[in-house]
């Protein structure tokens, strides 16, 4: 009952999201600041753990494939899979659910306990609008950030093969090359759409509807933690049933 | 004026607000007062309309906001200025960004328009050299003068302070408490404000609603509080000695 009931509410507040806007000129700003805030301060991290798991994905496929019969070029089209695949779109949205998600339920719990969403109402401010359409747009340049996190996944992957000893260089851009599906770049950025939006309204609900004071905001970002990873999981087996099957 | 008609507020089986009915009056310092947990911050929270009355009407100068179509209520809402228990100042904004916003989000104006009311306003409340400062950068007291001075800026016609002294030092509760009352008397306005605190209730107290287990249970101004014989209000303002000995050489000299 109590899931129904957030459910509901959940949509609810999507409704009102899309409501009554905010005038044009503010809102352009708070989007340019989102921007900066979701993607732009993402993009260290991104960039630093793609390139190393990367690297680490290609030592353990290399390590794997011992038998000389099986082509060294196998270890760069496997790479290049993972990463498009999985691990860019959805081990990294995983990680955003930490950075990206905890920023924006801690950022409008906070305004919710100190009254500031009841001084936005008070003014005649739809504050669902207000605080919440600005991050769907900002997150609207997420697949950016995976398509950043995959470029560096491979580049990891070519270093640790290439001047690992792994893999000759011309064997792994030859492997790179094989056999490619361009439906498969298609299937993951339409995950990747889909998990920004995850991304971007399910720590938006924790934020907006908490109850409580400071240490409530703490929680609820754990809260909203687990539930966008668990909508993240879900999301990804259904997409990947619907599309790839 | 404000005139609250059988209003009834509950939360599922809980009620807070067992039919209450009043009036609230222009031009002077409308006082809520009552125990921790009254319910006065949702009879405030009424009368802004942010909560919906179970039961009964509040009409702003006649018409009420239930009759309303959403229009209207908006330009209601704009015509109310609110002062937060505790401040409510949008964190991320300059102090001067904070006392412009509602004039950004709804009025025409060119900024310099804009520049010279939040000066004004800032001034007003005594408010010198914080313009570029964030509110985590001010004291409390300067928090509740941004917040009064951000109620006030885009001219409301009621104003609503929830416990605008609560965590400030007495000289400077006096002080907050002695400028809400002079802006109600400038501009003319129907200011509605909570308090438990009885420094505020003898020194501004115009018009006093009493609010206790729901009910309403004492209307008065500060003269009658004196003179009252009503025991419970008693017992709530005279809770310490001190007020009760002003109490008895206030009765003397009556
Ligand atoms: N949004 C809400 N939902 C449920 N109960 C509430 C809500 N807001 C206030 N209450 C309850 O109403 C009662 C009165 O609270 P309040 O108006 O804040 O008292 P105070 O007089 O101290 O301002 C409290 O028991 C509180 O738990
Ligand atoms: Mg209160």
């Amino acid at each position: 009952m109590k899931y129904l009931h957030d459910i509901g509410e959940y949509f609810i507040m999507l409704k009102k999201v899309f409501g009554r806007m905010t005038k044009t000129s503010v809102l352009r700003g708070l989007i340019f600041k989102e921007v900066d805030d979701l993607i732009i301060s993402s993009l260290g991290i991104v960039v630093f753990i793609s390139f190393f798991i990367g690297g680490v994905v290609t030592i353990q496929t290399a390590l794997n494939l011992n038998n000389p019969l099986i082509p060294k070029s196998l270890i760069a089209f496997t790479a290049r899979q993972s990463i498009i695949l999985e691990f860019s779109p959805t081990f990294i949205s995983i990680i955003m659910a930490g950075k990206v998600g905890s920023n924006i339920t801690s950022s409008i719990g906070t305004m919710r306990v100190m009254e500031q969403i009841d001084a936005l109402e008070v003014m005649g401010i739809n504050s669902a609008n207000y605080l919440i359409f600005p991050k769907i747009i900002a997150m609207l340049l997420y697949p950016f950030v995976i398509a950043i996190s995959m470029f560096m996944g491979i580049i990891g992957a070519y270093m640790a093969g290439v001047l690992g000893g792994f893999v000759a260089g011309e064997q792994f851009l030859n492997g790179l090359q094989n056999d490619f599906i361009s439906f498969h770049l298609v299937y993951a950025f339409i995950k990747t759409f889909i998990f920004a939006l995850i991304l971007a309204t399910i720590p938006s609900y924790h934020g907006y509807y908490m109850k409580g004071g400071a240490l409530e905001v703490g929680q609820a970002s754990t809260t909203a933690f687990v539930w966008t990873s668990v909508v993240l999981i879900i999301a990804n087996y259904v997409l990947t049933q619907l599309l790839l099957s | 004026m404000i005139d609250v008609k059988n209003l009834h507020k509950s939360f599922g089986s809980e009620e807070i607000l067992k039919g209450i009915d009043t009036q609230f009056y222009k031009g002077k310092t409308n006082l809520i007062i009552g125990q921790s947990g009254a319910g006065k911050t949702v009879f405030l929270k009424c009368l802004l309309g942010l909560f919906t009355p179970t039961e009964g009407t509040i009409e702003y100068n006649g018409s009420a906001f239930s009759g309303l179509d959403v229009k209207e209520q908006r330009e209601l809402r704009q015509k109310m200025g609110m002062v937060f228990q505790g401040g409510a100042l949008f964190d991320s904004m300059t102090i001067e960004e904070n006392v412009m916003f509602p004039l950004e989000m709804f009025t025409k104006q060119k900024k310099t328009e804009m520049m010279d009311r939040v000066q004004e306003v800032l001034d007003r409340v005594n408010l010198k050299n914080v313009n570029h400062k964030f509110p985590s950068e001010i004291s409390g007291g300067m928090q509740k003068r941004v917040a009064i001075a951000r109620a006030i800026v885009n001219k409301p016609k009621y104003l609503f302070c929830d416990e605008p002294n609560s965590g400030l030092d007495p000289k400077t509760a006096i002080l907050i408490d002695n400028l809400i009352q002079e802006i109600t008397q400038e501009y003319d306005i129907t200011t509605v404000i909570n308090t438990h605190d009885m420094n505020s209730v003898l020194e501004i107290g115009e018009n006093i609603v009493y609010l206790k287990n729901g009910n309403l249970a004492w209307t008065g101004s500060k003269d009658d509080i004196y003179k009252t014989d009503d025991k419970s209000l008693i017992d709530f303002v005279y809770s310490s000695d001190l007020f009760r000995k002003v109490r008895e050489v206030q009765l003397k000299g009556l």
